[in-house]
């Protein structure tokens, strides 16, 4: 049961700690619960039909399918959060002053929903489907499959509660400074994510340039350990990084902060608070 | 459209290389056989793993770099390396406790 509860318990928090920093980028936004909903009860329903469609996904592609699937959504992912980072540096001061002044949200939040949304969408469908299969074959070995089971369930509901517990950690954060280190956090697990892509695409036979690992950090923190799971969702920490990953991660960086600068308003048009 | 999948294919194919009849892992109870595996160090490799169990399982090895899920009664191609010489365990992350290898690149 320990074990059951400690694999499922691990996928769920990597989803779970997604779910917390895009609820936490979020506050003060209005229809966000809604959206997050969305978000998570979409995952809840791609990884299933994932899962159900495992075989033929891994069969695609010359039995490339699931790294490139793996990609895609990766890619999808970084996408989405350099949009909503681009689109709070230029909206998110109106946002923190609205929320200084009356306490509730401005109107203009629809935009960064739909991104967030996809990515909550998409982490929880990635991790989800391998819990659904763990799952599932825990049921289709019948034997002591309760008690395993249960562990099962019990890791989603620790895996949840760590979603609230990053979620109000955020929150300690005082509203000047929210959306500055959210936006950080948000950078940090773009990069991480695409970093992870290109290690996917590289499995696949597609990207197989500059593949020499470039260090072994593995007997100090393993990727695989609980904190080094916590830290690879975060900021990306891989423990065998190879060249093409550490340059598509600091590449991603780069173009996340240049993107940020180029959408933030010039200092004279903030003022009239420049809706679009 | 059509051409789209046919390019992504071919790219596939073309730089894997290797030939992935060479290397095969069965699974079967949640053991691995062979448990040790020998390839050749400095070239990519593809490992057929062919899980003989009705239940999936997930190959699993952060120092093959690799995540792979293949269902209950298939078999997934898995692509390592190039390697430097030495040992790179593996697990089948659904059951640990028995599902492990090694893969030794000499």
């Amino acid at each position: 049961m320990l074990g059951a509860l400690i694999i499922v318990f691990r996928e769920v928090i990597e989803a779970g700690l997604i779910v917390g920093i895009v609820m936490a980028a979020t506050r003060g936004v209005p229809g966000r619960g809604r959206w997050i909903s969305i978000g998570v009860g979409g995952g809840v329903l791609g990884a299933g039909v994932v899962a159900m469609f495992a075989g033929v996904i891994s069969e695609a592609f010359q039995g490339a399918g699931q790294e490139l699937f793996n990609a895609s959504v990766l890619g999808i992912a970084v996408i989405m959060l350099m949009w909503h980072n681009a689109w709070m540096a230029r909206h998110g001061r109106e946002i923190a002053d609205e929320m200084r002044r009356v306490g509730t949200a401005v109107s203009e939040g629809a935009k960064p929903l739909t991104a967030l949304a996809v990515v909550v969408g998409l982490a929880v469908l990635r991790e989800g489907s391998e819990v659904v299969l763990f799952l599932y074959g825990i049921m289709a070995s019948g034997t002591s499959g309760s008690a395993l089971l249960i562990g099962g369930v019990l890791g989603i509901a620790g895996g949840a509660a760590f979603t609230g517990l990053t979620y109000l950690g955020l929150l300690a954060i005082p509203n000047r400074h929210i959306f500055s280190v959210t936006s950080w956090l948000i950078a940090l697990l773009a990069a991480g994510m695409a970093a992870q892509a290109v290690q996917f695409l590289n499995s696949a036979g597609l990207v197989v340039a500059l593949d020499r690992t470039l260090w072994d950090t593995s007997w100090l923190l393993s990727e695989k350990s609980i904190f080094g799971r916590l830290l690879h969702t975060l900021i990306g920490y891989i423990d065998r990084p190879t060249e093409m990953q550490l340059l598509v991660y600091v590449a991603t960086l780069i173009a996340m902060f240049l993107l940020m600068r180029v959408a933030r308003p010039s200092p004279r048009a903030r003022i009239p608070a420049a809706a679009e | 459209m059509r051409s789209i999948f046919v390019a992504v294919c071919l790219l596939v194919v073309v730089p894997a290389g290797a030939r992935a009849d060479d290397y095969v892992l069965t699974l079967k109870d949640h053991l691995f056989t062979p448990t040790e595996i020998k390839v050749p160090a400095n070239q990519r490799v593809m490992i057929t793993v062919v899980n003989d169990d009705a239940t999936p399982e997930e190959f699993d090895s952060a120092a093959l770099k690799v995540e792979k899920v293949i269902a209950g009664k298939s078999k997934g191609v898995v692509r390592i390396g190039p390697l430097q010489p030495g040992r790179y365990p593996f697990i089948g992350e659904y059951h640990e406790a028995t599902a492990k290898g090694v893969v030794i690149a000499e």
